[in-house]
């Protein structure tokens, strides 16, 4: 698909993301064309199976091989994906749509077509909303989602003089979901296909799973000076993750800026991002100007379905990170940046509810952000794999909550949590962690700390500021069971500050 | 309409079928015949018809999604010209 | 029992349930017709040892009555339908050595009610022809010759070789396809009977496609009866064709010898073309009177698109082949032309794969799809075709019930006579039968008498959609009424 037509461009400039030249500062333009791979268990037009790794040809049909006399018949579910992200993209599902054949040769294309949507696309204009920062919100407008087949894939490294071709892929069912122009940054597109990542994992609709490249995008970029009108782009083909997408619009970008810099002038042209060398390069096998010949496929009829279909998927589809983000700002009381960090995955916003269920939700959103989510992070686990469940992290948040227990003693039992396993209430009551709230008992220390250290209180007095040093006293004394906030208030009490 | 010989060695390479030059000119001729004999299509009113998309009138009809079919990489491969491993080889392909 | 090869289909049928005949007996007469026959060059490929197989499953299932509707019946197989483990060429070097793993739906169909298979029919390369000339297996020659003449005539085409084995009697009944004319013609030239059902009536699947949405499958048979018991076993419902029809298949023999009293017959103004000779609208006039005389109603009838016909199909059918015959490209099964990089590898398969004519389709139907030139081609023949099919549906609206035309504007004519001239001068041939491609309608041809040089001509019904059956009661009146015509003497034996 043609991006960048002028008049699509409703963005107004933000200088903070001009990029600086040698002559001046520029302006990247940038639309995606985001392939995601459809969850079916088979293949777009056969019963082929779309599992990965498979061994060579072997989840290939007699269609998927275009055999001779060999015909196209659509999965039903792969068009209710379709819909159901449509759907999701809060865009525009359309009742009637058609199929055509975009034809090219190529050793992995084994029709000498690509069945795909190009007049009449089953899903039209949408938007995303996407957090670029905690700060920053911008709305990302799509184009169109169309359904299409994947093609197969060629080995090159097997052999000095041969390509070697697997039709495993051949078939698979893709959307292509294209944006108009409306992404400004590296940091913007990452964020952009984050979101859209994210919105597909909730629907069930693509797994985003970019190891198996079930997600890839086409980058179109273009430069221009401030105000000006948009430049000549360039498409960087099939990149492959999220992170590459960013670096391949930021080399390409400067890439551009240099040569009109230099008082080139940019080629139009299909380009490929080599992640090793951090650069993109001219497709080698160029050929003529590609000439598609599109046209209405023959052996397929126009895809029809009413109101009723719709209606039926919209019915079923999931709670979607936006208005569960807004849920959780409004009913938890989250910040924006706190929420949207939960939801974009299901599974961790299915976990802080789980935590947050009965206790104090700010403190369960703290405790699964940040030492959770930390931890996770640092040993390579997900949710799934979490060593601490939510019923257990959800203990240790109404053992802080009800002032049982400490805040550095709730690490020192996440830590046991998360190494030995077991309920954190027994453990506490096991080992004695139970906070001191016995005001005697504090007292006694914290008398014992005022008598040992008559400097310091005067230090204290005539700067209050030194009131930590002696809360950190009384919590060593007290092997940090103490209330930290019954110290505080006795402290001030005895020192009169 | 006629096409010129540029045209022709165009076309050729987009079916990517080899033409020799001598084979120019002649192939030039058919193609013209061809379009002038479609030539009078030109003057039909066709305003505001519909293209033909199905010839039978009737809805695509859909197919549950199940895997009943592939895992046959012996008899996918058994035509091919050049094959290794169930692998089908070709010319190597640069990108 | 002096030739088993003169039976009709019906006859052997019954005479094979009867156990008057054994499928084996039958099965062997004609395997040594077709070896008899090989000057005609019908066949590409013979199965011989295959069909005696088959007919002695025929005759264990004749023998223990669970034998289908054509058990032991032996027919050929155009060469267009996939059949597995039997080398399949759409008549083309570039599948030569093609061997499918696979079986096309409508021969599993009629190998399911117990037909026997002979081999596989030559025919135009890719269905891509009227004559059987393009044929990289040569052309096939008709049984037919001009009286007192020796000269080697044509079939007509594309299933050329289908309706030459037929009317030879080397086969009871063949299959055939129809993408521009291509049953009915060659039936016309052979004095065969050729039916062209509805689209959709009959599966594509594992037919290797000219153009998808023109392409269908039917039978060639010596009468009209065997054309409809073929056409019960060939048609049906296909989950794996998109375009396949759900409806019921009718016993189609039963409308043999139906009354067509009362039924209204169309006679299109528009067919009575510039140059058409004196003895074809004879024979159009003798027609409509033979329908007249058994209680049909004729109208004029206006189609006033007709003449568009031709030539939007030279756009559709070029356009759509273009795209289906891009698979053929050496790399998964078929000739492949060593070249130093994949382009040169396909531009020199390709160029030596295909023949003449189907290079020349492929080239027009790249160019009328390219960048600038879609709408003004392929998207207005599409147009067009809308309007083709609309002139039908008045007619019909009206109460037409079928449409009596010429087949062909002419005979048969020798093999080399037409192949130097302008290819358009052989694209002429269909100008009769595209028109019921473009609109998708069923449409038979039968014999309908001798021309003077004493070739077979035939006439052609044009149906309702999915009306078969009136099409084969019509017929059958000017069958029955036709005088009777005979090959003339065994040449080729
Ligand atoms: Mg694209
Ligand atoms: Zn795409």
């Amino acid at each position: 698909m043609t991006l960048h037509d002028t008049s699509l461009d409703i963005r107004a400039m933000d200088p903070k993301k001009l990029i600086a030249g040698a002559t001046g500062n520029w302006e990247i333009i940038c639309g995606l064309e985001v392939h995601a791979q459809v969850t079916s268990k088979s293949k777009l037009f056969s019963g082929a199976s779309t599992a990965f790794g498979a061994e060579p040809n072997s989840h290939v049909s007699l269609v998927d091989a275009a055999m001779p006399g060999m015909l196209p018949v659509i999965n039903g579910e792969c068009v209710a994906q379709a819909v159901r992200t449509g759907l999701g993209l809060n865009a525009q599902i359309n009742h009637r749509s058609t199929f055509d054949r975009k034809n090219y040769f190529y050793p992995d294309l084994p029709q000498g077509y690509q069945i795909s949507q190009f007049k009449s696309p089953i899903v039209g204009e949408g938007e995303v909303i996407v957090d670029v920062t905690a700060a920053e919100q911008i709305i990302v407008r799509i184009e169109r989602l169309h359904l299409e087949q994947d093609a197969g894939k060629s080995l090159h490294d097997q052999s000095p003089n041969l390509s070697f071709v697997d039709l495993n892929r051949s078939g698979v069912a893709l959307m292509e979901i294209v944006s108009k122009p409306d992404i400004r940054s590296a940091e913007e597109a990452r964020a952009y296909v984050t979101k859209l990542r994210t919105i597909m994992r909730y629907l069930g609709t693509c797994d985003g799973n970019m190891e198996e490249g079930s997600l890839r995008a086409d980058v179109n970029v273009s430069v221009r000076r401030p105000g000006e009108p948009l430049g000549t782009r360039c498409e960087i083909k099939n990149v492959n993750s999220i992170r590459f997408i960013g670096q391949a619009i930021e080399v390409e970008a400067r890439r551009q800026i240099e040569i009109l810099e230099d008082g080139g002038k940019i080629d139009q042209e299909t380009r490929l991002f080599d992640p090793g060398r951090g650069e993109t390069r001219a497709m080698r096998s160029k050929e003529e100007a590609h000439d598609y010949r599109y046209f209405p496929d023959p052996d397929l009829l126009p895809l029809e379905f009413d109101d009723a279909f719709v209606e039926g998927l919209r019915a079923g589809l999931p709670e979607l990170p936006d208005m569960k983000k807004a849920r959780f700002m409004r009913d938890y009381g989250l910040a924006s940046y706190d929420a949207g960090v939960l939801v974009a995955e299901r599974e961790s916003a299915d976990y802080f509810e789980a935590v947050a269920d009965g206790h104090d939700a700010k403190t369960a959103a703290n405790w699964v952000i940040n030492e959770l989510f930390g931890r996770l992070n640092k040993e390579g686990k997900t949710i799934a794999t979490s060593p601490v469940k939510a019923e257990q992290l959800g203990a240790i948040v109404e053992m802080i909550s009800s002032s049982e227990i400490s805040g550095k003693i709730a690490k020192d039992l996440f830590e046991i949590v998360w190494t030995e396993g077991g309920d954190p209430r027994q453990i506490v009551a096991d080992r004695g962690m139970t906070q001191v709230t016995d005001s005697g008992a504090i007292e006694a220390a914290v008398n014992a700390i005022i008598e040992a250290n008559p400097d310091k209180v005067a230090q204290a007095i005539a700067k209050p500021t030194m009131l930590g040093w002696f809360v950190g006293q009384v919590m060593k004394q007290t092997g940090g069971k103490a209330n930290p906030q019954a110290v505080n208030d006795l402290l001030k009490a005895k020192l009169g500050i | 309409m006629s096409v010129d010989q540029a045209t022709v060695r165009k076309i050729a390479h987009l079916a990517r079928i080899a033409v020799s030059e001598a084979e120019i000119p002649h192939l030039q001729n058919e193609l013209n015949s061809m379009l002038h004999f479609v030539e009078a299509l030109a003057s039909v009113d066709v305003e505001g018809v519909e293209p033909m998309t199905s010839v039978m009138p009737m809805a695509l009809r859909i197919r549950a999604d199940v895997v009943n079919d592939g895992e046959m990489a012996a008899l996918v491969t058994r035509n091919a010209p050049q094959s290794e491993d169930h692998f089908f080889l070709v010319p190597k392909v640069v990108e | 029992m002096t030739d088993l090869t003169h039976m009709t289909l019906a006859e052997a049928r019954d005479a094979l349930v009867a156990k008057k005949i054994s499928a084996r007996e039958l099965t062997s007469a004609h395997i040594g017709a077709v070896e008899a026959a090989r000057a005609l060059n019908a066949f590409i490929v013979e199965t011989p040892e295959q069909a005696l197989a088959m007919a002695d499953a025929a005759d264990q299932r004749l023998g223990n009555g669970t034998h289908g509707p054509l058990e032991g019946i032996p027919l050929g197989i155009k060469d267009l339908y996939c059949t597995k483990d039997v080398q399949t060429t759409a008549g083309s070097h570039i599948l030569e050595g093609f061997v499918p793993t696979y079986e096309s739906t409508v021969t599993s169909q009629l190998w399911r009610d117990g037909a026997v298979m002979l081999g596989k029919l030559n025919l135009d390369e890719f269905a891509m022809g009227s004559s059987n000339e393009t044929s990289h297996f040569g052309a096939v020659k008709s049984p037919w010759r001009r009286a007192g003449s020796n000269a080697a005539l044509v079939p007509g085409g594309s299933s050329g070789g289908s309706a030459a084995a037929v009317a030879a009697h080397l086969c009871l009944g063949a299959t055939a396809t129809d993408t521009g004319g291509s049953i009915r013609q060659p039936a016309a030239f052979t004095g065969t009977v050729g039916i062209k059902p509805t689209y959709g009536r009959c599966s594509r699947w594992g037919i290797v496609a000219f153009a998808s949405s023109l392409d269908q499958a039917g039978p060639i048979a010596r009468n009209v009866r065997d054309s409809a018991i073929l056409m019960r076993s060939m048609a049906g419902f296909d989950p794996k064709d998109s375009t396949s029809v759900d409806r019921p298949v009718p016993n189609y023999e039963e409308a043999i010898g139906q009354s067509i009293k009362g039924k209204t017959i169309g006679i299109p103004k528009e067919y009575r073309v510039d140059g058409m000779s004196p003895e074809i609208e004879a024979l159009w006039q003798q027609g409509i009177a033979w329908l007249r005389d058994a209680g049909a109603k004729i109208v004029d009838i206006s189609l006033p698109n007709t003449r568009h016909a031709l030539p939007a199909y030279y756009i559709v059918a070029p356009a759509e082949a273009s795209s289906n015959l891009a698979r053929y490209d050496g790399v998964r099964y078929g000739l492949r032309e060593q070249g130093r990089d994949i382009v040169e590898m396909y531009e020199k398969t390709r160029a030596a794969g295909f023949g003449k004519e189907v290079r020349r389709r492929i080239m027009i139907g790249t160019y009328v799809l390219s960048a600038g030139y879609y709408d003004a081609y392929y998207l207005r023949a599409q147009k067009i075709r809308t309007l083709i099919k609309r002139d039908f549906e008045n007619a019909y609206a009206a109460g037409v019930d079928a449409i009596l035309t010429p087949a062909t504007p002419s005979a048969a004519f020798g093999i080399g006579e037409k192949v130097s001239a302008d290819p358009i001068e052989m694209y002429l041939n269909d100008v009769f039968t595209v028109t019921v491609n473009m609109a998708g309608l069923p449409g038979i041809a039968v014999p309908a008498g001798l021309s003077s040089e004493g070739l077979p001509l035939g006439l052609q019904l044009i149906g309702r959609p999915f009306d078969e059956e009136g099409l084969f009661s019509m017929a059958s009146v000017i069958e029955q009424s036709a005088p009777k015509t005979s090959l003339p003497q065994n040449w080729w034996a």
